[in-house]
């Protein structure tokens, strides 16, 4: 930025800054390729064993349907009951995260917690929970759970916090009981974009769900993993393709929904 | 309703108030018969085994206590070197990424690349990218590179292709046109429209989107290591294997610490060019 | 005079800090009948709004003493406090509706002190309630609105919606915190003479907060003047005379 007061006589002023700034970061490059051990003869072996991969997944072999579909259903009920347990817990979570309705000794403490919740990644909180509760879709659930209260929890607060408070003073003015208050003057502020939010976690845990699996938390992600040990590629393509395919189904459905609700 | 058996003369005249009309209603219930019945099917079906529910909250505690106090003498050297090599795949990735990204967002955007063709062709590498996960592209590139750093960094940087082109290709039709209008009148070539036409304008989303993925490879690529492909994520695994949970319990609060600071310097940086 | 405190408003002492060392009410006592309009004038910022607030307590007095009909209203919590505050409509100066509800839920928003949390979560208001609802939606003017939202309505529209809000309280007394100050002249005096004409006919009592010194003369039996905190005038619109609005509001270039 020092540059702009010499481009006032130069008409060019070379940006030395911009490009010590890109010749640092290729030379970091550079650094962390050998680090990481990253080479040519290394990206070279890659490519033709690229090459030997795609021939292997081609054409994606859809025999074992049944193992597919079984996992399928598996993480979809996974991502439905995470989001159903994840939404009930964030409602309250919200509320009390929220700081224009909650005292600051509830707010601060809930917001750490959410803030926890989110921080973590939802595959390391998956292999903890494999780790107590044992394999299966139980562990799925719970880890999928966390990270939804993780996410919507703080939109419902921010989107609690964003209310006009004017209602909300009118409606214990009339000696409302506290639910009453939370029922008329707060929720119809905030439930369409609630559903929204719903909508949108429903989604990414679909995405999430076909996941966990290969830590061992129950669903697609367990079979794809075992394919994958097993060199199975044509297997592998397979399920990737139908785990793509209700990505791209889900995305639909909830933009359409989230259109026809607006 | 029972207790007004006695006719009222004056029910005819007394008005009705319902909040929604009846197919409003019914349009309701059926909503809410869907969910209920989804959620009913996924209780019923799913493999949960009741003992291991009954049991999760002592072995949770179990395991919490197991974990306290983390042994912090395992940090240093091996999560130590772990974590930097996760931070080299996610700032490598990204970059990585970038390269990838550039042209493919510059096929996608209709006002750049006039070719229709070409910019579904992009617009689908950027949805493939996009839907697969990085773990799933991490498994991939194992198969491919074989387990370590190297697969994880393009794991990083395939998943990321996918986000940085579409928000790229967003940022580029959404420029003015007039700049590079009046650069291609003066006969400016193609290379100098870009430069002095487009990327001022794009500039601001190039940086904030870049510190944006950034931060979210910063928090995947600490996971890659658990199907083999670098990091620190490696460290967790074997920790967890060997059942060694104070070490894991170290490694859990290093991640953090690496999060929360990747967040705090992108929201510094980003405050400062904005 | 212990007659007139038992029906009707008294206030003794009353006080409000929001910074401690600054009060914003100095000790103020007023007696309020329990019939007719007391229009309560005075510049902006010298504490109209904080007494209002301070009777049904959405503001917390410093110190002092609120009865209603006898009953304490300083010192109340919890349910004490709701029952009392379904006791005192409120109408506001931004009208204060749920703007994503419809006009009928709003009118209901009164009943909500009275109906227990089922019935106000299903909309299930006893017949009596919605009956009475379309009676005062009648009254102003607005019952083919009934399922209409309340953002489509214009200012006008939505504080007649608020009066009967108020109303629809059964209220033992109406505070009104300036609520024509966002109405044009027009619209002002139409809801004015509506807001008059509901509440005498209900035998409400009535505090109005006002800035028009004009609307004051013309709808209140009684004119309280306030100035830096207390009680400066009191009495009749006809004893207000232009030595007591300099008095009010000072200087008197303006006058």
């Amino acid at each position: 930025m020092s540059g702009a007061a010499a481009a006032a006589r130069q008409a060019f002023a070379p940006n030395w800054g911009a490009r010590l700034g890109l010749l640092a970061l290729a030379v970091y490059a550079v650094f962390a390729a050998t680090q990481l051990d990253l080479n040519w003869a290394r990206l070279a072996a890659g490519f033709g064993e690229g090459g030997r991969f795609l021939a292997r997944m081609f054409p994606p072999n859809f025999t074992r349907w049944e193992l597919l579909l079984e996992g399928m259903l598996e993480s979809l009920q996974i991502a439905a009951l995470a989001s159903a347990l994840g939404i009930l817990i964030s409602l309250p979570l919200g509320l009390m995260a929220a700081r224009n309705l909650s005292p600051w000794f509830i707010a601060v403490p809930t917001r750490a917690f959410i803030a926890l919740c989110r921080s973590l990644h939802y595959v390391i909180v998956a292999i903890l929970f494999v780790k107590a509760l044992g394999f299966g879709a139980l562990a799925g659930v719970a880890a999928l759970t966390i990270a939804s209260m993780g996410f919507i929890a703080k939109l419902f607060a921010e989107a609690i916090e964003e209310i006009s408070m004017k209602p909300v003073e009118a409606v214990r003015a009339a000696g409302a009981p506290g639910a009453s208050v939370l029922l008329y003057a707060v929720l119809p502020q905030v439930a369409s974009r609630f559903v929204g939010f719903c909508l949108y976690q429903l989604d990414s845990n679909l995405r999430n769900s076909t996941l966990v699996g290969i830590v061992g938390a129950g669903g697609i992600g367990g079979t794809l993993f075992a394919a994958f040990k097993r060199f199975d590629y044509d297997f592998v393509c397979a399920i990737l393709l139908t785990i793509i395919a209700l990505i791209f189904l889900a995305e639909v459905v909830s933009g359409r929904v989230r259109a026809a609700l607006r | 309703m029972s207790a007004t058996s006695i006719p009222d003369p004056a029910a005819p005249l007394r008005r009705e108030w319902r909040r929604f009309t009846p197919a409003q209603r019914l349009s309701r219930w059926l909503v809410w018969l869907v969910v209920v019945a989804a959620l009913a099917w996924a209780v019923r079906s799913i493999d949960i085994i009741p003992e291991f529910l009954a049991d999760a909250p002592e072995q949770m505690a179990d395991l919490l206590v197991r974990m306290w106090p983390p042994d912090l003498a395992h940090y240093y050297p091996a999560v130590h070197a772990a974590l930097i090599e996760t931070l080299h795949i996610a700032t490598l990735g990204t970059i990585l990424a970038f390269a990838l990204a550039v042209p493919v967002a510059l096929l996608a955007a209709r006002n750049v690349c006039p070719l229709r063709p070409l910019n579904v062709l992009a617009q689908f590498i950027l949805v493939a990218s996009r839907s697969v996960n990085s773990l799933v592209w991490a498994l991939i590139f194992v198969a491919i590179f074989g387990p370590g750093a190297a697969a994880g960094t393009f794991a990083i940087a395939f998943r990321s292709v996918g986000f940085v082109g579409k928000l790229l290709s967003e940022a580029l039709e959404e420029t003015a046109p007039g700049p590079a209008e009046a650069l291609r009148a003066a006969g400016a070539p193609w290379g100098a429209v870009m430069l002095k036409g487009f990327w001022p304008q794009v500039q601001p989303a190039f940086w904030g989107v870049a510190l944006f993925r950034w931060d979210i490879n910063v928090r995947e690529s600490a996971v890659l290591g658990l199907v083999g492909a670098g990091g620190i994520g490696v460290v967790l695994d074997d920790a967890i294997n060997y059942f060694q949970w104070d070490r894991v319990a170290t490694v859990l609060l290093a991640i953090l610490a690496v999060v929360v600071v990747a967040e705090v310097v992108v929201t510094r940086i980003r405050a400062r060019l904005i | 005079m212990s007659a007139a405190a038992q029906r009707g408003l008294e206030i003794r002492g009353l006080v409000k800090e929001y910074q401690p060392g600054k009060p914003v009410l100095r000790g103020l006592d007023l007696d309020v009948a329990a019939e007719g309009i007391t229009a309560v004038i005075g510049p902006s910022g010298t504490g109209k709004s904080t007494l209002i607030r301070c009777i049904n307590r959405l503001v917390e007095p410093t110190a002092g003493e609120i009865r209603l009909h006898g009953q304490a209203l300083t010192g109340l919590r919890g349910r004490a406090l709701r029952l009392a505050r379904r006791r005192i409509g409120m109408v506001f100066q931004e009208y204060n509706l749920v703007e994503r509800l419809s006009v009928m839920e709003n009118v209901l928003c009164g009943r909500l002190g009275y109906t227990p949390l089922w019935r106000a979560w299903l909309r299930r208001y006893p017949p009596a309630d919605i009956e009475r609802a379309f009676d005062l939606l009648d009254a102003v003017g607005l019952s083919e609105h009934a399922p209409r939202r309340a953002d489509a309505l214009s200012g006008g529209q939505r504080q007649r919606v608020g009066i009967a809000r108020a109303l629809m309280q059964g209220p033992d007394l109406l505070l009104a915190d300036e609520p024509t100050s966002s109405l044009d002249p027009k619209t002002a005096v139409e809801v004015l003479e509506l807001l008059v004409r509901l509440t005498g006919a209900a035998r409400v009592p009535v505090i109005l907060n006002i800035h028009n010194v004009e609307l004051a003369r013309r709808f209140a039996q009684r004119i309280i003047g306030m100035a830096g905190g207390v009680i400066v005038f009191d009495g009749p619109p006809e004893a207000l005379e232009p030595g007591h609005l300099r008095l009010i509001y000072g200087g008197e270039d303006w006058l």
